[in-house]
């Protein structure tokens, strides 16, 4: 039966959790786990004629465990109504599919692999699907993936070519990949037959293929042809293989439960083998009044000492606390809502509050030791402004946001007399690049649902204020430039059928046929397009980051731009530089071959489209450069400090330049001006020509003497010096060098620099790593969450490439921004902006913590010392396993005596005032290192229950001494003893719970005084009856004439008292001592404030 | 599966859902732990001091009669077989005036009541007076659950070992002696004897016993334990209830009489006395003792001296404590909120 218990009790722990899937219906796997046990503990085992008498009724042990399987699938069946119920909605819904020829309305369920569908406008795909077929001419259509990724621009996806316009004779057979997550990469071919010539072949790509989940737009009716159905729709592929997260608490609770089958093992061991040692002497096995049956008899002695144990197992296994679980669910299910529910995290903007996504990590949110934080729509608001540009090396500045065209050859000549402007010739074609080098659509109005045919003068009356023009795009930087071409006289007017128009200054409309687009991507960090102009130019037009231009134009025109965009990426300006190259026909003619080719390349597409985009890339005119600024967030600066003091560690993760990235850990207050920057990038790595590995070696070893062996040991409770003596370091890496390190540490050296890094790491009060790939980013989370104390990481992020980390790190939260769902969908908990990070944390996640710590100590207590008297009875009744209580108080004391206080104050104990949390960051260090569940606190809280266990016992057991209690001289029974025991221990663990409690709100009293009320109608009424179908009335009447001994009264205020004193006393000096700390704490941010407003008062003038 | 409209969806302002609920926050600061300590620390000194007072007032006499010594008037019963009707008696003297009413009780050591099977060991359908159980009782009664093909009524090893010495005392006068009357009335729970054990509904009792065994070690069935008086017979006899109420310890006490009537209604007057035991119930094999146990009680009932000085002590620790606080506080406290 250990073995089993064991099995059960880790069942519910393991395997409940790991099958939390999709199971809909009836759970069979609860009922397996759960059940078992029971089954096993009371319901006899019979084997060779044995039996275990079991000291109490198999359905006082399985009450408790009823209760918990029952509110468990409750739970679970709840949850699984829902998600059947979504389902349902999905999986009925009305589709037309095509079917020899006629259109059939079926449900999207039925949809086969194979199958030609009818969508038509406005209606999302039911599954993946090959476009077929659109209503357009042009054979594209447009759909938004807004549900998908979150971008609701229109993208344009394609018809497989020479279909024909008869899909009933279409013969084809479609060869793809097998199903995948990755929403951008698909590929296929497709073979057509055609009146028994050769069959066609067409190549398919992720333009020709329709996701499930998206929805047609701008385009009347489609038909497509099934590929993907179901749960291998990549849709239902990104939806699975999240793994599940365990917080720490979890952990901790699994080893208390070690601990504790083991006491529970122990006393069962203790007492079967005294109670063979006992009967041993004569007279004791079998007194005369006591006769054994004569199955008893002959049962074999060794058999006998293992049903002994097995009984004592039985009788003790209330110690494990079982029903633990359910109030631990509960606690977070209910608990959860209260995230959902605060007003502070509601944004007007995006009229939405935060998400919990699970409900299991919440009191990991207190827990926090490392912040990894993605700059862009994080840290920054994603929200770009044209600053400036630079055109040929000289600067436009952009003063207003309202648009004054400063500085522009506006009309003929310069306005500025201060600046020297570069010629209107240049001035034109940089304008011209930024409007139509880019992916940018503009947003139709309803009235003109479908691509504008309107002529171009309406748009002009119509759409006289470019600041009303809405466009959209996949990144904000696009709108942003846009937008700033407007302000300077050049207007996108949108695509039509490939031909982009922009109005320029003199209100002409301007027509160029696109060529070809050549997208951005990551590596390129570029993009391109190539168009044809009026007078049948071809140019190309790119844009990208200044490292990816730089090498691909012209040296002498890089030095004029170069200083500006240095300076504006200091400024924390994002920059963009543009270059431009005129094509010849021939030259052309080449280009256009080869990326059609490359675009029908069935094998490595990507890599020959990159090559060929790099081949047309080069020797091109740089023309200028754009300075975009990215907003910070609204309180990053604040956000960020207040992580700090809470003894949190920064590191911000990012895809941008180290530049651009510092300026924004330098107005983010992450590093401050003391702060020594230690720098590991490629820059650092270069110097001195001497081999990369050689100085990344020495680098690491410089720094790591410099800020960990030389820095004096970090005082825990210091908030960040400010005081200057005390040095600050940052650390910053850059993506390359990161993979150096990696890379050269696996093979001569194996995690040595690995090591070397997370040390002086953890000696950095920020840490900046730029240039990073998604899947670094992971790497790095992935790398501090194993590293030495395996602390606890939390990942912030608002893009797609952000999901990976997001997924990696103990407590993932996404950010509802503009770079799309991919994020929120991936996290654990979503919140609008980052500033909420704050009350996240330092309120809600310190409350959850502290809160279901409490709820776990308080469960392990409150079950030790209810079973102590019961193990210390069996030296009192021959070790017969003789139950101290009734069953009725051992089924109920779990579920109803003494759930319903502590699930309220799991829910809604605020020991500290949320307020005070958020003024004192540095509360949260108390609470850190999961320092509520540590050995000690649980060996105090193991103690005060057996103190309490033994005082309860013997207190009454010295009463009885004289079982005479009345003041009519009789006498009270076993029943009247364990009744006062069990009435003392109902009443101190109770009223301990009401000792910790620090915030009564009225449901506190209400379930406190309730239970305790309860507990007393309940024994009245228990006793008060003769139960039918109950074969010893046991109880009948034990209660009330309890309550009529003035001794039994006496005796219950004194154990109750004396239980709770060393309590009190504990209290009033850790009051005083909390007061102490309190005191000393309010004074630090308020030095602080102070301080930092100092700080920058005197910093301008140079002070520092 | 049209798009929908964003919706509204802004938290509910609520005390509630905001956890902005009042509340009350108590602290247990010095200055009401200091005083609180000490109010209870002289209450339960002053409880204490009552309750000691009343223990000591308290008088008690114990005689041990199981005979193990060889002087002892009761030595020559435990040789003999059990069920000899063997009687020994034992002579006392009483100095001072035993205050009435005086309870009887006895008391056996080393007995385990407690036991879980053998507590377990009986038909309470049967003992409710329900006539089906009478034929085919419980299975919890084995080992006594049939003899000599019947059924044992009431069955079980509970009933089976009912204590059954008789006790008898006179006061010695002049040579004379003088029976002491004995009340064996309430000397059980009041709804154990009116509520919970009911005589099968069968007039005269005894038929309804037809076709039953009694109890393997009593003398007399069920329906003769108390012959002269039909309300204390059967399973409402007192004696049988106040043996069938379990003890919760090895040693334990249990009341057999209580002395209210006549002369002695106000208790046993100064004199010799004589207690006759009739000796029958068997203690030796397992060790135990058996004594006769005179006692008055209080309203705590009877003496124990645990609950007084267990007050005292804590009282006595709590106002120790408060003087220790209040050094503390003036020591630590004052200069601290300068």
């Amino acid at each position: 039966m250990p073995r089993k218990t064991l099995k059960c009790l880790f069942g519910v722990d393991e395997g409940s959790r790991a099958n939390r899937k999709v199971v809909v219906g009836h759970r069979p796997c609860p009922s397996n786990e759960e059940i078992i046990p029971p089954k096993f503990c009371d319901n006899r085992i019979v084997s060779s004629k044995v039996i275990v008498d079991t000291p109490t009724s198999p359905v006082t042990s399985g009450l408790p465990l009823f209760f918990v399987i029952t509110v468990t699938a409750i739970k679970q069946g709840y949850e699984d109504w829902l998600r059947h119920k979504a389902d349902n909605e999905v999986n009925k819904y009305k589709v037309t599919v095509l079917e020899d020829g006629k259109a059939i309305q079926s449900e999207s369920e039925k949809i086969k692999v194979g199958d030609i569908v009818k969508v038509e406008e406005n209606e999302t795909f039911p599954c993946d699907l090959i476009l077929l077929q659109s209503h357009r001419d042009d054979g594209t259509c447009f759909v938004t993936t807004a549900s998908l990724d979150g971008e609701s621009n229109h993208k344009t996806h394609y018809t497989v070519p020479n279909i024909g316009s008869d899909l009933e004779s279409l013969t084809a057979t479609i060869e793809c990949e097998q199903p995948q997550s990755d929403l951008y990469k698909f590929v296929g071919r497709m073979d057509i037959y055609k009146d028994s010539q050769e069959p066609i072949f067409r190549s398919l790509g992720p333009e020709n293929l329709l996701l499930k989940g998206a929805t047609l737009k701008n385009t009347k009716v489609i038909y497509g042809v099934a590929v993907y159905t179901g749960m291998e729709t990549k849709m239902a592929l990104n939806y699975q293989g999240k793994s599940q997260k365990r917080s720490a608490v979890e952990k901790s609770i699994n080893a208390f439960l070690l601990i504790y089958l083991f006491i529970l093992v122990s006393k069962a061991l203790v007492c079967t083998t005294l109670k063979y040692v006992w009967q041993s002497k004569p007279g004791q096995d079998e007194p005369w009044y006591n006769e054994k049956t004569q199955r008893e008899k002959d049962t074999n002695l060794y058999l006998k000492m293992f049903t002994d144990f097995l009984s004592f197992m039985v009788l003790f296994n209330f110690i494990i606390p079982v029903s633990m679980y359910v109030t631990v669910e509960m606690q977070k299910f209910l608990g959860s809502f209260f995230i959902a529910w605060d007003k502070d995290f509601f944004d007007p903007e995006i009229k939405e509050g935060a998400l919990v996504n699970t409900s299991d990590l919440n009191e990991e949110l207190g827990q926090v030791e490392y912040v990894f934080t993605d700059k862009t729509g994080t840290l920054t608001q994603n929200n770009m402004e044209f600053i400036e540009c630079c055109i040929d090396g000289f600067q436009y500045k952009h003063r207003d946001a309202r648009d004054e065209l400063d500085g522009f050859c506006d009309t003929d000549g310069p306005v500025n007399k201060v600046q020297q402007k570069a010629g209107r010739e240049k001035e034109e074609l940089f304008l011209r690049a930024l409007c139509l080098c880019h992916t940018v659509q503009v947003k139709e109005s309803a009235e003109q649902d479908g691509l504008t045919d309107q002529v171009d003068g309406s748009i002009l009356d119509e759409t006289p204020s470019p600041e009303e023009r809405g466009f959209i795009a996949s990144s904000p930087d696009e709108i942003a430039l846009v937008k700033g071409a407007m302000r300077y006289g050049f207007t996108f007017l949108g695509l039509e059928s490939k031909t982009l128009k922009i109005l320029n200054r003199s209100k002409e409309v301007e027509m160029y046929e696109l060529l070809h687009v050549l997208n951005f991507d990551p590596v390129r960090r570029r993009m391109s397009v190539i168009v044809r102009n009026g007078s049948g130019e071809t140019v190309l037009y790119c844009k990208g980051a200044d490292s990816s231009i730089f090498p691909r134009v012209k040296r002498e025109e890089v030095e004029r731009i170069r200083l500006h965009v240095e300076r504006n990426a200091t400024e924390g300006y994002r920059t963009l530089c543009v270059a431009y190259k005129r094509l010849s026909p021939e030259e052309y003619a080449q280009v256009d071959e080869d990326l059609k080719e490359a675009r029908l390349a069935l094998q490595d597409r990507e890599e020959k489209l990159t090559a060929v985009y790099n081949q047309v890339e080069t020797e091109m005119d740089l023309i200028g450069a754009t300075a975009v600024e990215d907003r910070l967030q609204e309180e990053a600066a604040e956000t960020m400090e207040a992580l700090q003091g809470a003894g949190i560690k920064v590191w911000v993760l990012t895809g941008d330049k180290m530049e651009t990235a510092k300026s924004t850990c330098y107005a983010c207050r992450l590093f401050q001006r003391n702060t020594e920057l230690l720098e590991l990038t490629l820059r650092t790595l270069e110097a001195r020509g001497r081999s990369r590995e050689e100085r990344l070696h020495e680098l690491l070893l410089e720094y790591h003497k410099k800020a960990v062996q030389d820095a004096p040991p970090v005082k825990a409770g210091i908030t960040r010096s400010w005081s200057g003596a005390n040095h600050d370091y940052g650390f910053i890496i850059d993506g390359a060098s990161l993979s150096l390190m990696l890379s050269s540490s696996s093979e001569s050296k194996p995690s040595l620099y690995e090591s070397l890094f997370l040390q002086i790491c953890q000696n950095c009060t920020a840490v900046l790593c730029c240039r990073m790939a998604p899947l670094q980013k992971a790497q790095i989370v992935k790398m501090v969450k194993n590293s030495k104390g395996s602390p606890i990481t939390l990942s912030i992020g608002d893009g797609a490439n952000d999901v990976s980390m997001i997924l990696e790190a103990h407590v993932g939260i996404g950010i509802k921004g503009k770079e799309g769902r991919q994020a929120v969908r991936n996290s654990d908990y979503a919140i609008p902006k980052l500033k909420h990070l704050k009350k996240l944390l330092l309120a809600h996640g310190h409350l959850y913590y502290v809160r279901i710590a409490h709820l776990v100590q308080y469960f392990f207590y409150k079950n030790l010392c209810f079973i102590l008297p019961q193990f210390l009875y069996q030296f009192f009744c021959g070790y017969s396993q003789q139950p101290l209580y009734d069953a009725a108080y051992l089924t109920m004391y779990n579920i109803c005596f003494t759930s319903m206080p502590i699930l309220a104050y799991s829910l809604l104990e605020q020991h500290i005032g949320i307020e005070d949390l958020l003024d004192n960051a540095t509360l949260y260090r108390d609470v850190a290192k999961n320092a509520m569940l540590q050995w000690l606190p649980f060996l105090y809280w193991t103690l005060l229950g057996v103190f309490q266990g033994l005082l309860f016992f013997f207190g009454v057991r010295y009463l009885f001494s004289n079982p005479a209690l009345q003041d009519n001289g009789q006498v009270f029974g076993n029943w009247s003893y364990g009744t006062i025991v069990f009435t003392v221990l109902v009443f101190t663990v109770t009223l301990k719970l009401a000792m910790d409690t620090r915030h009564w709100t009225w449901i506190n009293h209400f379930v406190i005084w309730g239970s305790l009320a309860f507990y007393v109608f309940f024994s009245f009424f228990w006793g008060g009856i003769i139960w039918p179908f109950i074969r010893h009335q046991r109880l009948y009447f034990v209660f009330a004439n309890m309550l009529g001994s003035v001794s039994a009264w006496l005796v219950i205020i004194l154990l109750i008292l004396l239980s709770l004193l060393p309590e009190i006393l504990l209290a009033v000096f850790r009051k005083n001592h909390g007061s102490h700390a309190r005191q000393t704490s309010t004074v630090t941010p308020l030095t602080y404030k102070h301080l930092s407003e100092h700080d920058r008062q005197s910093g301008p003038n140079g002070q520092h | 599966m049209k798009e929908e409209g964003n919706l509204e969806n802004r938290p509910s302002n609520t005390a509630f859902t905001q956890q902005r609920l009042p509340a009350w926050q108590p602290m247990l600061s010095a200055g009401v732990v200091i005083p609180g300590f000490l109010v209870i620390g002289l209450a339960f000194i002053g409880i204490g001091v009552g309750l000691l007072i009343t223990s000591r007032s308290i008088q008690v006499l114990e005689l041990d009669y199981t005979g193990t010594e060889t002087n002892s008037p009761c030595n020559k019963c435990t040789t003999l077989p059990i069920q000899n009707n063997c009687v020994c008696k034992l002579n006392f003297t009483i100095d001072t005036l035993f205050k009435g009413p005086v309870f009887f009780y006895y008391s056996l050591t080393n007995y385990f009541q407690s036991q879980r099977k053998y507590g377990a060991s009986l038909d309470y359908n049967q003992l409710s007076g329900d006539l089906t159980y009478f034929k085919s009782p419980a299975s919890d009664c084995d080992p006594y659950r049939y003899a000599n093909g019947k059924p044992i009524v009431p069955c079980g090893s509970l009933a089976n070992s009912m204590f059954n010495d008789t006790f008898k005392l006179y006061q010695i006068v002049n040579g004379k002696e003088n029976l002491v009357p004995f009340d064996g009335k309430g000397i059980a729970w009041w709804t154990d004897y009116n509520i919970k054990y009911r005589n099968p509904d069968y007039s005269p009792l005894e038929n309804a016993f037809n076709d039953t065994e009694k109890p393997v070690f009593w003398s007399k069935p069920a329906y003769k334990l108390d012959t002269s008086d039909s309300s204390n017979n059967g399973f409402v006899n007192q004696d049988f209830l106040v043996w069938m109420r379990r003890a919760a310890l090895p040693n334990f006490r249990k009341l057999y009489r209580r002395i209210t009537e006549g002369d002695y209604k106000d208790g046993l007057p100064v004199g010799n006395y004589s207690l006759e035991i009739s000796y029958n119930y068997p203690v030796k094999s397992f060790d135990g003792t058996k004594k006769a146990t005179f006692s008055n009680v209080s309203w705590m009932g009877g003496q124990n001296e645990f609950l007084g000085i267990a007050y005292l002590a804590i009282g006595s620790m709590c106002v120790v404590m408060s003087v220790v606080m209040l050094i503390v506080y003036a020591k630590f406290r004052f200069p601290e909120d300068d």
